[in-house]
């Protein structure tokens, strides 16, 4: 099996809710993977069974050619293989950066180097600190430099830029870019369409415990294809019309207003668009 | 840029993860300025309260702090280990330190070594300034013959484990880590009363030394006084003897029981 991950028919309830209900997946190595979809759609409960945190009442799986249940030493095989970074962490934080990071190196048989690492996350600077001193978007480049440290062939990244500022966003994006080229297979979940976008080569959408649709982000929802809006500033005032060709309109445009056209804009469906749009159009998100 | 590394080692062993937590845990406990001075300060100042309050003799020439110390020491088993751990994992919990150290190699095998380890170390420190304390300001005498500081050692080894390993156990109950310490600590107060602790053992009422005589810290108290009161002490004692052999098996009974318990029931996460 050459695929990173292989899902068929995974199912998994919670009592009478299907939390999961029967989701095929497949992400192929080196690729980033976004999955998206509303808070209680299964994102959580499906990446959970994939890390090997929860049990499944249906389907198959294979992380790494792994049954994700494994027990005992096959487990910790399959785990020195993958990285995991979760969502919150708030340990209390008395011990350093580096004291952590180069701590955890001890879990893996291929570990990276400690320092190598505090610098690809940008910490270098604080690697004699201390973790209870760390600011939000810190303490999170610090989880993700403990997910790499053991050279996973395999990444979880659960809401990895949640609460960063924008320059810092930017950063972890050029961070995760390296690591795609470094050959690590990473699957992503965000709330950040942008950062969908920016990032995973294939989105999939997830709500009510299926997949809606896989696609890469430019072609997501018939996105390509959308009719675009072309606004402008005419005589009655904003003017604006939807066209699937809006090369012929500005065409049209230019030979009416012969120089600039005022306050001119092209704007076809964003991501975030076309995801709303898809998950039922209500801002079902906390 | 970085770089992916080949899988070609095999993955350190569970022993190897497990000692390198526990100096980790033991450097973390050490920074927590506030409670090292609690567990390490409030035993001395538990046995300088009882050593001025009870100042008779025992008997000839054993003193309430001489006996008190014994019960010092064995209550310092419990609280390093069993209260420490009961409370201190719950609030792992919370934090998800414990679901991250889950999506690592780490067993939890190797996280109960580290823990065990800390709770030793912690109990070495303690019980050597509380004996340090106890020689320089309260008249406490220490044993001389070997074949006691044996029995001391071992009872210091095999108790901090055994109370290692019902902590773990019995961190599985507190449903959060900030109720957790209710949840453990009343449990522990009561079994110091009932374990003749705080009071000589046999001036308590007979129902309370056989609630007392199922748990292990009645046993660790009884052998620890062995290490510290004169042999002809031992015929005060309920059965007339120090039941050394006896105190053995049952604090390593509970030993098992404990690790028994903590690997079926060991939780990463607390359940929504």
């Amino acid at each position: 099996m050459s695929s990173v991950i292989s899902v068929r028919g995974l199912e998994k309830s919670y009592g009478s809710n299907k939390a999961v209900a029967g989701i095929d997946l497949t992400i192929e190595p080196g690729e980033i993977f976004a999955l998206l979809g509303p808070n209680g759609a299964g994102k959580t409960t499906t990446v959970e069974i994939l890390e090997g945190f929860r049990d499944r009442d249906g389907g198959e799986v294979s992380v790494l050619a792994t049954d994700p249940g494994v027990k005992g030493e096959q487990a910790r095989t399959w785990r020195n293989r993958i990285g995991v970074v979760l969502q919150s962490t708030s340990d209390a934080g008395d011990l350093s950066v580096y004291e952590t990071v180069s701590h955890f190196a001890k879990y893996y048989s291929n570990p990276r180097d400690a320092d190598e690492v505090i610098g690809a996350v940008g910490l270098t600077d604080k690697s004699a600190a201390l973790i209870r001193t760390l600011s939000g978007g810190q303490r999170r480049r610090l989880d993700v430099a403990l997910g790499i440290i053991g050279s996973p062939e395999l990444l979880f990244l659960d809401e990895p830029t949640t609460g960063f500022d924008p320059e810092a966003r930017r950063a972890f994006w050029a961070l995760i870019q390296d690591l795609r080229k470094s050959g690590t297979t990473i699957l992503l979940t965000t709330h950040y369409l942008d950062e969908a976008e920016a990032l995973a080569d294939r989105v999939a959408v997830i709500n009510q415990g299926k997949i809606i649709e896989v696609a890469t982000p430019a072609l997501l929802g018939g996105r390509a294809t959308s009719l675009a809006t072309v606004s402008w500033k005419g005589a009655n005032g904003l003017q604006s019309e939807r066209t699937d060709n809006p090369t012929a309109l500005i065409r049209k445009l230019t030979e009416t207003y012969k120089e600039e056209i005022p306050e001119l804009t092209v704007k076809r469906a964003s991501l975030e668009d076309i995801y709303l749009e898809m998950i039922g159009g209500v801002g079902v998100e906390e | 840029m970085l770089k992916n590394k080949v899988s070609v080692n095999k993955v350190p062993s569970a022993l190897a993860i497990g000692i390198a937590r526990g100096g980790l845990e033991v450097k973390q406990f050490m920074r927590q300025r506030e409670s090292v001075v609690f567990t390490l300060a409030f035993p001395i100042m538990l046995l300088a309260i009882f050593g001025s309050v009870f100042t008779n003799e025992l008997t000839d020439g054993v003193t309430f702090s001489q006996y008190f110390v014994a019960g010092m020491i064995a209550s310092g088993l419990v609280n390093t280990g069993f209260q420490q751990l009961a409370i201190m994992i719950p609030v792992e919990r919370d934090f998800g330190t414990l679901k991250r150290l889950r999506g690592t190699p780490m067993p939890a095998s190797s996280y109960f070594i580290g823990k065990s380890i800390v709770v030793f170390v912690t109990m070495v420190i303690q019980v050597a300034l509380l004996l340090i304390a106890g020689v320089l300001f309260f008249g406490v005498n220490l044993p001389t013959d070997p074949a006691k500081w044996f029995t001391f050692t071992w009872l210091i080894v095999l108790g901090s484990a055994a109370s290692t390993a019902l902590g773990i156990a019995f961190s599985v109950i507190p449903k959060s880590g900030r109720g957790a310490s209710a949840v453990v600590s009343p449990v522990v107060i009561i079994l110091q009363f009932f374990s003749g602790v705080f009071f000589v053992f046999t001036d308590l009422p007979g129902w309370m030394q056989q609630v007392a005589a199922l748990f292990p810290l009645k046993w660790m108290t009884q052998g620890m006084r062995s290490v510290f009161l004169p042999d002809s002490f031992a015929a005060q004692e309920v059965a007339g003897t120090w039941e050394t052999g006896r105190t053995f098996w049952i604090i390593l009974a509970w030993l098992i029981a404990g690790l028994v318990i903590s690997i079926k029931t060991f939780k990463w996460e607390q359940e929504r």
